[in-house]
């Protein structure tokens, strides 16, 4: 089929596969350079002193970033993941048809999703730091984050309820349970391989943000001491590398460990999604 | 009997034909006649269409397809290397069971396939597309609506609209797979009688299900069971009198 | 009786959780207007939207310059990223094998999970030297920031234009065949035409990704605050501007890059719309 002489006469044909390919070749050739690049040059440059326990200028260690992206990664699913559950039960389960307020909540959800990262910073920074007096602090940066990945589990849960057959919920149904036991017991359950999939969506990109946390949850070196002490994330302490230019080798360090961790986070990611697509088939 | 004739425009020898490990046609041998009207009957699952889609080639799209023997077009081997797919399927046009206009214009719809093979000339065009329409019985009925989408037609209006588009290729063959069985039976009547003009110019073979219309229609007919050939011969020859007992077995109703 | 006070109580609960989004909206909706359009109105609208000089210490504020230069990296990026995503989609529906496939897939979305620092990083130290280079200017500048965002945008574009175009029957690709075109042909003269309100909302969710990133731009546009002449030159865009700025700003200089936000803003909710009308147009088409 894709022999050189089906294309004889038909130029036009010739030129798009061309095309094609070449558009498919640059496309992952791009991601090679890239992720191979800052491997080659990252590699040497992880020394053990990147990952001491605190931070000085001496060892510019990422260890104290990489303890807050946990953290604040940690706080931010602990915050949405149940406000994003929730109202997708909502939507789904409870809400009925051609109500208004699905509506609202429906294009407010949109809304949400569209706004990039460096408006919600500026939000979070208005809001949780100024006007709620929090300064820059985890916290701010947390609940910063909870409603930027909002949305996402938003959606990913509302598409796993609605792929729970209905029969499920009949057969709970047609043995006395309530509605709220169906959810909780039936519905909910079956769901949970999809939920995850968002959460770890959601875990991926708190990992990579950076424009949402520079002025919410400050550049601070240390590991934050409590929910309302500021610290960066390992994105943020990229960031800073580069600002202050003095440490490029440092950066493409942490560029390694930043590509490991979203590498790391695909894998899971894919797999869950097997899993979720394996249940359906 | 029908005798084999060097005018045949099909000739198939020993066919046989595999999807992965299921035989579905089993050593086929027959030989079909320029510009007449040829039927494949037989019960769902019988080959007929799998055959159909081979004189097109268009069973290559499907995975793990495999074929022996030989299908020769006016007596060259389309199955052999040198085969150019694209002109072949040029040659041989193909009516599908569901109406599959394209989401675009009347007009665009017809015009596709001259413009897949090269034709630009807007005036041109023109002519092709209402020549195509008149053979198609069609004209009249969109001739002040070309620029219209074609998915706003009724069923039978997007089957003809199909045939048209067909027609706008200059195929020497049509092959209809069950081409009237999504559609009324008004707008079935109007594709048989536009059928048996199409007869003058081009060698049609058609799939059915309709026994009724394989009679109403056709020269010849051939029936099919279990991926063979049972029976093929002049149409009213093999429903007046039938030579195999299965095939009087399934006109008569007992297969359903 | 308890059960039942339980399912509404619980009831209410998930409404509650559900009007979450709801509100969050409505604060950053007055948070941002709030802060921003007192600055506007301080600095006059039109002074802000139409003035060129951007000098914080004069206490002149015009953003126009990040106007165009937000749009002139965005353009630059769908230039750049629209057709190889739309290629490479058409690639991964239609053309490749299942071997190719599982390669492809990955891959792109592992260019999606990628943090737009390390993108940032990488045009640095690799796309501003061969820039450089090649045009002898500082490498910096809108170019070297289009081609980023266009690889930024790519794994958005292919993604939603594989899905558009795998979701047009099959009846499509086999009638363009059985009239003896190409592959090639029926995919790109029936497919793709029959998904282009997918491959539509594609590029509008590109154009929302590429003008509000940020930190990627920041580290190779050059953020001069200065009308662009031309795809060489520096830039700063809208987001650059407020990341850049917003650390050491207090006062009016601060609203007024809060006000650069909200014009941010204005752009992504027009895009958004744009993005909910085609996919209700599309929804209703099918």
């Amino acid at each position: 089929m894709n022999k050189l002489s089906a294309y004889k006469g038909r130029p036009g044909s010739l030129a798009l596969r061309i095309m094609v390919d070449l558009s498919a070749a640059l496309t992952v050739l791009v991601l090679v350079a890239l992720v191979g690049y800052i491997l080659y040059k990252g590699i040497p440059n992880l020394h053990l002193d990147l990952f001491q326990w605190t931070y000085t200028t001496d060892n510019v260690s990422m260890m104290p970033a990489i303890i807050n992206t946990l953290t604040i990664t940690f706080c931010s699913l602990l915050v949405a993941v149940p406000f994003g559950v929730f109202s997708a039960v909502y939507l789904v389960e409870y809400a009925g048809r051609g109500n208004k307020l699905v509506k609202v909540i429906r294009l407010t959800t949109e809304t949400l999703s569209g706004i990039p990262s460096i408006i919600y910073g500026l939000f979070g920074f208005l809001f949780f730091v100024v006007a709620l007096g929090w300064s820059y602090s985890i916290l701010a940066g947390i609940m910063t984050l909870a409603i930027m990945i909002l949305p996402l589990i938003m959606r990913t849960t509302e598409e796993a309820l609605k792929a729970v057959p209905d029969t499920y919920r009949e057969g709970s149904f047609g043995l006395g349970a309530g509605k709220l036991r169906t959810v909780f017991k039936v519905v909910l359950p079956s769901a949970v391989p999809g939920i995850l999939a968002g959460v770890i969506l959601g875990v991926g990109r708190i990992v990579g943000e950076t424009a949402a946390l520079i002025y919410t949850a400050g550049t601070v070196t240390g590991v934050a001491s409590s929910l309302l002490s500021s610290g960066r994330t390992l994105s943020v302490h990229m960031y800073a590398l580069l600002s202050e230019g003095l440490y490029m080798d440092q950066a493409y360090a942490t560029a390694v460990v930043l590509l490991i961790m979203v590498i790391i986070i695909n894998a899971i990611s894919s797999l869950v999604a097997k899993k979720v697509a394996g249940k359906a088939a | 009997m029908i005798e084999r004739n060097v005018m045949d425009k099909f000739t198939i020898n020993d066919l046989n034909l595999y999807y992965g490990d299921f035989h579905a046609l089993k050593s086929v041998n027959l030989h079909l006649p320029a510009k007449e009207i040829t039927a494949f009957i037989g019960p769902s699952g019988c080959g007929k269409s799998t055959l159909l889609k081979t004189l097109n080639r268009m069973n290559d799209l499907v995975e793990g397809c495999k074929i022996t023997g030989q299908v020769m077009l006016d007596g060259g081997d389309i199955y052999a290397p040198k085969t150019d797919v694209n002109l072949l399927r040029r040659n041989v046009g193909m009516v599908f069971q569901k109406p599959n206009p394209f989401p675009m214009s009347i007009f665009d719809n017809v015009a596709y396939g001259p413009r897949t093979h090269g034709i630009r000339s807007k005036l041109e065009l023109e002519e092709i597309v209402e020549k195509s329409l008149r053979d198609a019985a069609i004209w009249d009925e969109l001739k002040d609506r070309l620029k219209k989408s074609a998915l706003g037609l009724s069923g039978g209006q997007q089957q003809r609209l199909c045939i048209a588009r067909a027609l706008a290729v200059d195929p020497e063959v049509l092959l209809m797979d069950e081409a009237t069985s999504a559609l009324d039976p008004i707008s079935t009547s109007k594709i048989e009688d536009l059928v048996l003009e199409l007869k003058e110019k081009y060698t049609i073979i058609m799939v059915t299900h309709n026994m009724q219309q394989a009679l109403r229609i056709s020269d010849n007919t051939a029936f099919f069971l279990l991926g063979e050939v049972i029976e093929y011969d002049k149409t009213d020859k093999l429903f007046s009198v039938p030579s195999n007992k299965k095939t009087e077995d399934y006109i008569t109703g007992r297969f359903g | 009786m308890n059960n039942s006070f339980k399912e509404k109580a619980m009831q209410l609960v998930f409404l509650l959780a559900a009007c979450a989004s709801i509100i969050a909206v409505i604060l950053i909706c007055v948070f941002m207007f709030g802060n921003g359009i007192p600055a506007m109105s301080k600095i006059g609208i039109v002074n802000f939207l139409t003035g060129t000089l951007w000098e914080p210490f004069a206490d002149v504020y015009g953003i126009l310059p990040m106007i165009v230069g937000s749009i002139y990296v965005t353009v630059g990026a769908i230039i750049i990223g629209v057709p190889v995503g739309i290629f490479c989609a058409a690639y991964m529906a239609r053309f490749c094998g299942p071997l190719q496939y599982k390669v492809l897939k990955p891959a792109i979305d592992l260019l999606a999970g990628i943090p737009s620092i390390v993108y940032g990083f990488f045009g640095l130290v690799v796309i501003v030297p061969i820039m450089k280079d090649i045009f002898g200017t500082s490498g910096k500048g809108i170019l070297t920031a289009s081609i980023m965002l266009g690889i930024m945008i790519l794994p958005t574009i292919i993604t939603v234009s594989e899905s558009a175009i795998r979701a047009v029957p099959e009846s499509y690709y086999e009638g363009s065949l059985a009239l003896g075109a190409t592959h090639e042909r029926s995919v790109f003269a029936t497919l793709i035409p029959a998904a282009k309100s997918g491959i539509t909302a594609a590029v509008i969710l590109g154009v929302g990704r590429a003008i509000g990133e940020t930190l990627a731009v920041s580290m190779i546009i050059g953020n001069q605050a200065i009308m662009p002449d031309s795809i060489l030159s520096g830039a700063r865009t809208m987001t650059t501007n407020i990341v850049l700025e917003m650390g050491y700003a207090t006062g009016i200089h601060r609203q007024a890059l809060i006000a650069t936000g909200v014009v941010l803003f204005a752009f992504i909710l027009i895009i958004n719309l744009l993005f909910t009308l085609i996919k209700e147009r599309s929804a209703r088409n099918e």
